[in-house]
């Protein structure tokens, strides 16, 4: 549907986004409406749960991400966005995404589970299976590279970029946003920016996610690992799509210096951040709450000018 | 026998309290019906207006599976109905000092972690006596947002049923008040009105009206009351 502010689509945050992932948030709004799309917050949703529960009788933690799923499909029919074929519901938060996936594939291969908790939500409407769950970079791939492009106005002329897939984003299969083996949908986005995309090894190896609650070294080793790799094959920064990830490969630098001295800090960016200073909003960005600074970086290769 | 031992219409209802049957009139609540029984209520009584909070009750018909929720001075009985009132639900309050605290983001999650074990199952909601949407009250303050928390459990009265009920451990009553407190204290604007009729009445405007008042005998205090207009 076209709204004044462009072609409406539905979109879910996730609690993380609205606490101390903001700058994640408002960079992918703000982006977004450069690229004719304004990203409308579905009504009273909740926390997706954070973890697709692999238990097979475990319905109890389905039912959040169904919740979710149901006030999207209520809310797309009462907006009428293509309702025949379902509706489209994106996400940003890796986390989010892979959950929100997982429960819709779970319902289409066991509609016995999806009565089962139809019916203990008596309270909402059936979920009838039809949301799709999208990730935003899946919406930018659609819109394509050469859009993008044209909205770049501060390019990032010589960035060396490493896109860090994290494990969500690739896997299980079924919800992959890319080929699991061998992805490109950052790279692409990095290239319309005009950053240099580096490859690594361990771009979509696991960052420890919550291990990193009681387990920190456990994560600073894993960190170190994918960091270290990424620098060696040539990278200056990390970029990725998941406050998880961005809170053990960012703030667990400070574990990461404990045992390793010799290692070199380096900044971390949502794809959103390197999009909003690509598009001239680096304003919204909001670098006082990284943890790595990474204006220094910016600065050195011109792409935010150094005041006065 | 008075009218209201008789029941309206001269009905009786059976109810099963604490699983003994009682005939009791039908229309009582069930506060009254458990003291037509001959209980006495020396915890688990407080306001009897359905304000304090003190009298939550859980309850099963007969020929229902679902467990339903009330308060005792407020729910009437009904005919096979099977009753406990809950007094007091154990749980644990965070300690805080309300002038130390700030209301970030955080707050609630910081002095009640297990919100963010919420499964979004609901049961709390449909627990609740006051009809609350207590799931979307945790949920929002799961996202930082203080003001919602405090406006959807603004008419919570503390019974503890929601807490009863969490599958998860969640205490939603001392969070939703944990978060109208700080509104109060930091996101509230201080109320205009009270202020200016203070002035006033430090200004002496009503010290006329109120002599007239306290010169009146009861008749024409209460014819006075008969033509006060009331808002509707």
């Amino acid at each position: 549907m076209m709204g004044g502010n462009g072609l409406e689509q539905l979109y879910f945050p996730g609690c993380t986004l609205k606490t101390t992932a903001e700058n994640f948030e408002i960079t992918a709004k703000e982006t977004a409406k450069v690229l004719g799309v304004n990203l409308v917050e579905i009504e009273d949703w909740v926390c997706c749960g954070t973890v697709h529960s692999l238990t097979t009788d475990d319905l109890m933690h389905h039912l959040a991400p169904t919740r979710i799923l149901i006030r999207a499909q209520e809310m797309g029919k009462k907006m009428g966005l293509g309702w025949e074929d379902g509706c489209s519901l994106f996400t940003l938060c890796s986390m989010c995404y892979n959950t929100l996936s997982q429960l819709n594939e779970l319902v289409k291969e066991s509609p016995d589970k999806l009565d089962i908790i139809n019916d203990f939500m008596d309270e909402e409407a059936d979920y009838e299976g039809k949301v799709k769950v999208l990730h935003l970079l899946e919406l930018y791939k659609q819109i394509g590279v050469e859009k993008i492009k044209a909205k770049v106005i501060a390019p990032l002329n010589g960035l060396k970029v490493a896109p860090y897939y994290g494990c969500l984003l690739l896997r299980p299969k079924k919800v992959a946003i890319d080929n699991l083996e061998d992805p490109t949908i950052m790279e692409d986005l990095i290239k319309a920016l005009g950053a240099d995309p580096v490859d690594n090894p361990y771009k979509s190896k696991c960052c420890g996610t919550f291990h990193t609650v009681d387990k920190p070294y456990l994560v600073a080793n894993l960190a170190y690992k994918i960091l270290t790799y990424a620098r060696r094959a040539g990278a200056e920064t990390i970029v990725l799509s998941c406050p998880l990830c961005a809170f053990n490969l960012e703030n667990r630098q400070e574990e990461i210096k404990e045992l390793y001295p010799d290692f070199q800090r380096m900044p971390v960016f949502y794809f959103t951040q390197l999009m909003a200073i690509a598009f001239g909003l680096g304003d919204f960005c909001r670098f006082e709450t990284n943890y790595v600074d990474p204006l220094p970086l910016l600065k050195s290769k011109n792409i935010i000018k150094v005041k006065g | 026998m008075s009218e209201s031992e008789q029941g309206i219409g001269g009905l009786w209802v059976r109810v099963f309290i604490m699983g003994r049957e009682h005939e009791v009139p039908q229309g009582l609540t069930i506060m009254k019906a458990m003291e037509y029984a001959g209980y006495q209520f020396i915890r688990g009584a407080g306001c009897r207006g359905g304000f304090c909070g003190a009298c939550g009750t859980v309850y099963r018909l007969e020929n229902d599976y679902k467990l339903k929720f009330g308060l005792a001075c407020q729910t009437t009985v009904e005919d096979g109905m099977y009753l406990a009132v809950l007094p007091f639900t154990p749980a644990e309050k965070a300690v805080y000092d309300i002038e130390k605290l700030r209301p970030s983001k955080t707050v609630l999650l910081e002095y009640y972690p297990e919100i963010a074990k919420c499964v979004s199952c609901n049961t709390c909601s449909k627990a609740c006596p006051q009809e609350l949407k207590v799931m979307d009250y945790v949920q929002a303050a799961l996202k930082g947002d203080i003001v919602k928390v405090a406006h959807l459990s603004f008419d919570c009265i503390q019974c503890g049923l929601c807490a009863m009920r969490c599958p998860v451990g969640i205490v939603p009553y001392f969070v939703g008040q944990l978060a109208r407190r700080l509104y109060a204290r930091y996101i509230s604007k201080p109320s205009r009105m009270p202020t200016l009729r203070v002035e006033e009445l430090k200004e002496g405007k009503f010290d006329a009206e109120f002599e007239k008042l306290l010169s009146m005998n009861l008749e024409e205090l209460k014819q006075l009351y008969e033509k006060v207009e009331m808002e509707e």
